[in-house]
């Protein structure tokens, strides 16, 4: 079974698994040994850059999970993004220790700022990194498997979940707004300084998150196609297909749909997680309901409903964002609209959904 | 009455009355003119005290220049030559020494030394009341707000010489808003009066005034230890009461305020409701259909900015048309290719509104726009002291019973509305009935994207009009249809006015952001236990 898990891909699952050996070969010589004067250079700002796009393809591979094979269509993933991520955040902070500028061994500065003269307990614990990796996956796990018994159970589905999921998320900025909340607020967490003892701001540091951030990506596209591939993946699909007669057929439909629904919301938070450290910030405008509706478009993009299609389109779309909201920062959003309307207008399936029917089109011309 | 014949009728009357008022009965000017003189020199009394006598008298007197010499006096420029004892004006000059004007008749008498004149010295006490002097005299200005700002600047100077002036003005009073200050004023001076009886009697009477002051004053009496428990009883019985009207109205204020939050909320979901009812639709670009709604605005405002006062009844009706033209285009454009498929309708629709709100970015700047609130629509209306209640407000909860009235009405009453239900509740039915449900559609989201390009009109008059306008109801709106029930006007009614309630409601305890988070998780775990909302569609379309 592991063997068939390790080895059953498509073209595109094997090249994305390509492109993430080359890159945990590449990116690291050409970042540290190669010199800089060589074109063959790659800055540690690209270093980081990647390993976000590595992020997000996680992230998107996990939406897919629920959207693609489940027909669940959470606009509320970012928000377990961002709960893995705080989660990351919380110890990254207590690292921080007395070189805040307060310089207090004890509370975060904005706590310092606040007045607040003792940790608030949920805080406990998050100076031990085993405990913080725990939350990072208990939290958006936790939370996914609450909002999905409650809403699976009393069978919420199509818009309706949508809608849920979006107020989930709206909920929850609102409330990381808060400064009472203990959770820094409008700034969030940032500032951080070391991660298990190694310097954040050096470049090896760097290299290291960006390979375990690759290395994630991949196992993130193994375990889902594991779970895909599996028998649990074909009941998952039939439910995405037709959900009534699966219901109908025997299946707990409500089991199958929470126990997706978990999982992804774990790989999100792990994704989150890796992200934190890499850009040195969590704020709660990472919960905006606009962050996880993007997050839907790359999967549409993409392609729905094939794994390594959502990492493709998390690539892509955010690579254009980088580079038209350096260059055009008024076209941004036209280029985010049309590309929306675009996508379910004409390619249904996505940059996958169009090569596939490309080639179709070309065996049938031979 | 000399000083008085260049104005106008009423004015002269009205200055008559306050004369009388003041106790002075028709004077010769020439007699007036000596008083004046030999008064102005008694300001140069020795003991503040006779000073003090001295200013109430000149006051008393009717003269171009009374209010002129106590302003002086209180700027503390007042002077008395040391020779003549003539009292003048002295402005300090730049090398030293002063610049002299002669009090009485206003003559310029040059220069002096610095040791020639002295300055009739004034205290804080006496400065109080300086003030209050001249605060009554200003009580006979013809602007009401005027008075009313006199009235209380002779409340703060607590001279007890000023009741009497105070009770004197109320009979020729007309105007209820001074009237309300007199009285307030009167109570003031009363509860620090020296008579027992007269404080008691003005604790009771303050038990039905609101005003900070009075509550200041009471509160003071309550804790004070000097005076006599009876009275200190009275007073904090009278805080109570006081106390009790205050919660009163505050909570008709925010019941008040909860339903114009749920009028607001019922504008900006009813349209979503429609099309979402009929269709199926979920149009993520509603929100900006909202805010093109208050862009027409002002651009109405831009276009006839001497009529502000009728751009509002223009826009409501440009508004309806241009988000109804701009729902029309989305619907044939994009949605007509998605029915059926309600995420990719989501998606498609959240695209135009991201497209949407660029587009207003780049037209008129990303900044806010003002849009200017209508002479009529500005303001409060009084109910009773201590309890108003905003026109805005008032007027867009009747907009929206308006609104939605009409469209019961169109919806129950015409060939449309018939055809609108029928296509709700079966689509493949109503076809095969004959209705042509292409054009209903398209007259519904037309419908729905007008109402909400009204919704928008509403909103302008209450928020910024800015490009994310539209995106911060998108949410609400949403909870509004689910938590009523799709495809249903009175459901959608019903929850935009129970969850502004609640919003409100909550608000003083919990706050703002805080009422916002519960009201969303209770519509979650509401949607648990009612996935179809309060009043869900009933029959055979209602499962599909």
């Amino acid at each position: 079974m592991l063997v068939r898990a390790l080895t059953d891909h498509e073209r595109g699952g094997w090249m994305l698994l390509g492109v993430v050996v080359l890159l945990v070969l590449v990116v690291p010589v050409a970042n540290l040994v190669v010199l800089e004067s060589s074109p063959f250079h790659i800055s540690t700002y690209m270093v980081t850059l990647l390993g976000k796009y590595l992020c997000y393809a996680m992230l998107a591979i996990s939406l897919d999970l629920v959207w693609g094979y489940c027909g669940i269509l959470s606009l509320g993933h970012g928000a377990f993004f961002a709960l893995g991520g705080y989660a990351m955040g919380m110890y990254l902070m207590r690292q921080i220790g007395n070189r805040g500028v307060y310089g207090n061994a004890e509370l975060p500065d904005f706590m310092v700022f606040l007045d607040w003269d003792s940790l608030p307990w949920y805080w406990y614990g998050f100076d031990q990194f085993w405990f913080a990796m725990l939350m990072v996956a208990v939290a958006p796990g936790l939370l996914a498997f609450l909002f999905g018994w409650l809403a699976f159970r009393s069978r919420v589905s199509g818009v309706y979940l949508s809608i849920m999921t979006q107020a989930l998320t709206y909920a929850l900025m609102l409330a990381f707004f808060r400064n009472e909340m203990g959770f820094g607020g409008n700034n969030g967490l940032t500032d951080f300084k070391e991660i298990l003892g190694a310097n954040l701001q050096s470049d090896v540091t760097r290299v290291v998150l960006f390979v375990i951030s690759a290395l994630s990506l991949a196992l993130t596209y193994l375990l889902c196609r594991f779970i895909v591939t599996s028998k649990l993946g074909r009941v998952v699909m039939a439910i995405r297909d037709a959900e009534s007669r699966s219901r109908f057929i025997g299946y707990r439909v409500e089991h199958f749909q929470v126990w997706i629904f978990t999982v992804s919301a774990v790989l999100a938070g792990l994704a989150g997680a890796l992200y934190v450290p890499q850009v040195g910030i969590i704020n709660p405008s990472e919960f905006q309901p606009l962050n996880s509706i993007e997050l839907v478009a790359w999967v549409a993009v993409g392609g729905r409903g094939t794994l390594f299609g959502a990492a493709l389109g998390a690539a892509v779309v955010n690579y254009s964002k980088t580079v038209l909201t350096g260059a055009l920062p008024e076209v941004w959003l036209f280029a985010l609209g049309s590309l929306f309307v675009l996508v379910t207008l004409v390619m249904r399936n996505g940059i996958v959904g169009l090569w596939r029917s490309l080639m179709k089109m070309r065996s049938q011309r031979e | 009455m000399i000083a008085f014949h260049a104005r106008p009728l009423w004015l002269t009357i009205w200055f008559a009355v306050v004369i009388v008022a003041a106790g002075v009965l028709s004077t010769s000017a020439a007699a007036a003119e000596v008083d004046f003189g030999a008064v102005v020199k008694s300001l140069n009394a020795r003991s503040f005290d006779n000073k003090h006598t001295a200013a109430v008298s000149l006051a008393e007197i009717d003269h171009p220049r009374t209010v002129l010499v106590l302003q002086t006096m209180l700027d503390g420029k007042l002077y008395v030559r040391r020779r003549s004892e003539q009292v003048v004006f002295a402005d300090k000059l730049n090398g030293g020494g002063f610049h002299l004007i002669d009090a009485v008749s206003g003559d310029d008498l040059g220069s002096a030394g610095r040791r020639d004149v002295k300055k009739i010295g004034v205290n804080n006490q006496l400065r109080k009341a300086l003030r209050g002097l001249i605060a009554a005299l200003s009580l006979g200005d013809p602007d009401p707000s005027a008075r009313v700002d006199a009235i209380k600047a002779i409340t703060q100077s607590a001279d007890p010489a000023m009741r009497d002036i105070l009770q004197r003005h109320l009979e020729g009073e007309t105007d209820t808003d001074v009237v309300a200050a007199v009285q307030t004023a009167i109570v003031v001076f009363d509860l620090d009066a020296d008579d027992p009886d007269v404080r008691l009697d003005a604790i009771d009477t303050a038990s039905s005034n609101l005003s900070a002051q009075v509550r200041e004053k009471l509160t003071a009496i309550a804790r004070d230890d000097t005076v006599t428990p009876a009275l200190r009883d009275a007073a904090v019985l009278s805080l109570d009461r006081i106390e009790t009207r205050v919660n009163q109205y505050q909570l008709v204020e925010t019941l008040f305020f909860g339903l114009s939050l749920g009028s607001i909320l019922v504008l900006a979901a009813i349209g979503l409701s429609i099309t979402f009812g009929v269709m199926g639709v979920i149009n993520m670009a509603h929100g900006e259909l909202i805010m093109i709604g208050a862009y027409t605005t002002y651009v109405v405002q831009l276009l006839m900015p001497n009529a502000i006062g009728w751009s509002l009844l223009v826009a409501v009706p440009a508004a309806f048309l241009v988000s109804a033209a701009v729902g029309i285009l989305i619907e044939r454009s994009v949605i007509r290719f998605l029915y059926g498929r309600p995420l990719e309708t989501l998606l498609a629709t959240f695209g135009i509104s991201l497209i949407l709100q660029q587009a207003v970015r780049s037209i008129f700047s990303p900044l806010n726009r003002s849009v200017l609130t209508p002479e009529w629509m500005s303001g409060s209306l009084e109910i009773t002291s201590g309890l108003a209640i905003t026109y805005n407000r008032l007027y867009i909860l009747l907009f929206a019973g308006i609104v939605f009235l009409l469209l019961q009405l169109v919806l129950q009453r015409t060939r449309l509305g018939l055809e609108v239900r029928a296509v709700t509740q079966n689509r493949a039915m109503a076809r095969a009935m004959g209705i042509r449900s292409t054009r209903v559609d398209i007259l519904t989201f037309g419908l729905g994207a007008g109402i909400a390009g009204v919704a928008g009109v509403a909103l302008s008059q209450l928020t910024n009009v800015g490009p994310n306008l539209g995106q911060g109801y998108l949410v609400d709106s949403f909870m509004v249809v689910v938590f009523g029930g799709v495809g249903n006007l009175w459901g959608t009614l019903v929850a935009g006015l129970s969850l502004g309630m609640v919003n409100k409601i909550l608000e003083p305890a919990a706050g703002a952001v805080v009422a916002k988070i519960l009201v969303l998780v209770f519509i979650i775990l509401f949607i648990q236990k009612r996935p179809r909302g309060l009043f869900p569609q009933k029959g055979r379309a209602a499962d599909n």
